[in-house]
């Protein structure tokens, strides 16, 4: 398992494009807490993310990391605090929901693309649907952006005949397609081959180089220490540490911090 | 054993199999005499077919009485199948008390629907959302025209008159047609998080599951009436419609259900993610994906309420069963094997329309596989 991802030669990152502005805020967590019935899954967070932040979240499997992005487009409901994203507080309002959804894309660590239909359908559907746009326009922005992930070859197949790498590019597409103001990667890479893992990598490292707002919980600590300006360390629920991904890595603060560094970092 | 160090210099082809792997003797080999016991296995099936086979020909053919023969010959002595009995009796069979010189109004609508189902069945033919608006609005519109009459210098034929396969298939198509889309909405609603939905088709469900279809086309024969004010009578065939169709959408809903539940979270959170309303993601995402994976429960259902169709005697509609029924005890065809043959007619319509079910979802099965099993 490669934990450190060289930066690939000859492609250093370009970090020119990858301004990060001071006063627009995209995501704002106050206050937040979140229970699984008895269970006290997240305690006090406050995050504020800036536009053009590009955020990894690490911590042990169980540290709430996942549960905290899946709030952020209300796949998960927070039961105190408030959270604003785009501007849009989530609340119960459907309409609010659909609103935030519309403009934050996912990619999930299974994929989960949608098996019934084609890719160029999977990713066409949400733009026809829920944005409206013709078909024809609809279509040409998927292929446009299945030529940017480099695989507008398959476009006309089924999910099920594509390798982990290549369903994973393509469900990063599909979400780029709704051509969202931030993306939420939820261990996208945990669920590939080793072999597969780069080329994920390359397509979500390009998306940062270009200024995408991006909140990525990996255990991929090379494309942390390479793209994020911002590393989050969480444990039982709660951020216990956050810095710049150099101090991050070489001078943890924290005593659950060094631990976990330690374990993932031999 | 000290040198471990090995590479290879070149890559090995890949070579044929070193026997036949197919051809007819193969294929005997390898299923019918593989082993001992599987040899033994053959010849007693082949036994079995021996002692069965000859005499079955005998009744159905060697000994029957062909369609267009006498009543005569139908009484001697060791007849076999009185196909003569069941040809000249068709009529009654197809299209019970409907009156003969009206015939031609029933077979327009059997022409309207075979040429409407059959294009809406195969994949390939286009036009599918003419062909559907045909089937869906147009053609019970027309058939309800054409059947009952009344209107357009039609005679006006009562359902107390419509008969036999006809009546089979109409209760039939439009149960199929309506206790799908009823039993979706009654899944959904299952599913839901509103409580007071969510109760309503519990209910529903749970009661009409739990009830005998008998029972039910009982209640809507003799307590349907009573709720309704005086003088407004259900005509018979509409309440075994009513009836038929809601006793199978209960079944229906719960089929649905299982292959909703057989849907990953995943998928419903992609969907979701994207920001997809719920009636989207439930009609583009989740609903074509559970109704693939159990097409065959929902055909199940389908050849079950088909066959449940001859239930509906209970309320004094003459289907096709019921139509049989009444001219096995006709005395102008009075013979021995009267009765059989026309259990042994009915029961082969069954079968050739249940059995097409079966092929086509098959079919559908095969066709709609995106090799997405993982």
């Amino acid at each position: 398992m490669s934990i450190e991802t060289e930066p690939t030669a000859g492609q250093p990152v370009t970090r020119s494009k990858m301004q990060i502005s001071k006063t627009d805020v995209a995501i704002d967590v106050i206050g937040m807490n979140k229970w699984y019935a008895d269970f006290h899954v997240l305690r006090d967070i406050d995050l504020k993310v800036m536009r053009g932040e590009r955020i990894v979240i690490a911590g042990p499997s169980g540290s709430g990391k996942s549960t905290l992005i899946r709030c952020i487009n209300r796949l998960e409901e927070h039961q105190q605090g408030q959270i604003i994203v785009n501007g849009t507080e989530l609340t119960n309002d459907l309409k609010r929901i659909d609103e935030v959804r519309r403009e934050v894309g996912m990619v999930f660590q299974h994929f989960n693309l949608f098996p019934h239909l084609t890719i160029l359908q999977n990713l066409t559907l949400a733009p026809i649907w829920v944005r409206g746009i013709p078909k024809a326009e609809a279509e040409a922005t998927a292929m446009h952006y299945l030529n940017r992930v480099k695989i507008p070859e398959q476009a006309l197949k089924f999910p099920g005949q594509l390798s982990g790498g290549q369903q994973q590019r393509v469900a990063i597409a599909r979400s780029l397609c709704m051509q969202p103001k931030i993306m939420l990667f939820d261990e996208p890479t945990s669920a590939l081959d080793p072999e597969m893992v780069k080329e994920v990598l390359e397509v979500m490292i390009s998306l940062a180089e270009e200024g995408m707002t991006m909140i990525c919980v990996t255990h991929e600590m090379g494309f942390a220490r390479q793209v994020a300006n911002r590393v989050i360390f969480m444990d039982q629920g709660q951020i216990i540490e956050q810095n710049e991904p150099e101090q991050f890595f070489s001078n943890p603060q924290h005593e659950r911090t060094k631990l976990f560094l330690s374990q993932i970092l031999h | 054993m000290t040198d471990i160090s090995f590479v290879r210099g070149e890559m090995t082809g890949a070579s044929p199999p070193p026997n036949p792997t197919s051809g007819p003797v193969v294929w005997m080999r390898k299923n019918l005499f593989a082993t001992p016991s599987d040899t033994l296995l053959t010849f007693v099936g082949l036994l079995f077919l021996a002692w069965i086979l000859p005499p079955l020909y005998g009744f159905l053919i060697g000994r029957a009485v062909p369609p267009g023969g006498t009543v005569e010959q139908c009484r001697v002595e060791n007849v076999g199948a009185c196909w003569a009995y069941i040809s000249s009796e068709i009529d009654f069979f197809i299209y019970g008390f409907y009156p003969s010189v009206e015939y031609w109004r029933v077979n327009i609508v059997f022409a309207m629907l075979a040429l409407l189902i059959i294009p809406l069945a195969m994949p390939k033919v286009p036009y599918k959302r003419i062909n559907a608006i045909l089937f869906i609005v147009v053609f019970p519109i027309a058939s309800v025209i054409l059947l009952s009459g009344g209107v357009f210098g039609l005679r006006y034929v009562p359902t107390e008159q419509w008969g036999g396969l006809m009546v089979t298939l109409i209760i039939s198509v439009v149960g199929i047609c309506l206790s799908l889309p009823l039993g979706i909405i009654l899944a959904l609603g299952r599913q839901s998080s509103m409580p007071i939905i969510k109760s309503i088709c519990v209910a529903f469900i749970e009661l009409i599951r739990a009830v005998p279809l008998i029972t039910i086309l009982f209640m809507a024969s003799i307590m349907l009436p009573l709720f309704m004010p005086s003088g407004v009578t259900v005509d018979k065939l509409l309440r075994a419609l009513v009836g038929v169709t809601l006793f199978s959408s209960a079944y229906m809903a719960e089929v649905v259900r299982g292959g909703m539940q057989a849907i990953g979270r995943g998928q419903y959170e992609a969907a979701a993610a994207l920001g997809l309303s719920y009636w989207k993601r439930m009609g583009f995402i989740i609903l074509p994906q559970a109704l693939k994976h159990v097409i065959p429960g929902i055909v199940n259902s389908f050849i079950a309420l088909f066959k449940d169709t001859s239930l509906v005697y209970i309320v004094g509609m003459k289907d096709l069963l019921e139509a049989v029924k009444t001219k096995n005890d006709a005395i102008e065809w009075a013979s021995p094997t009267q009765a059989i043959t026309g259990y042994i007619f009915a029961a082969a319509v069954f079968w050739m329309f249940c059995f097409s079910m079966s092929r086509y979802s098959q079919f559908m099965e095969r066709r709609l596989n995106t090799g997405h099993k993982r």
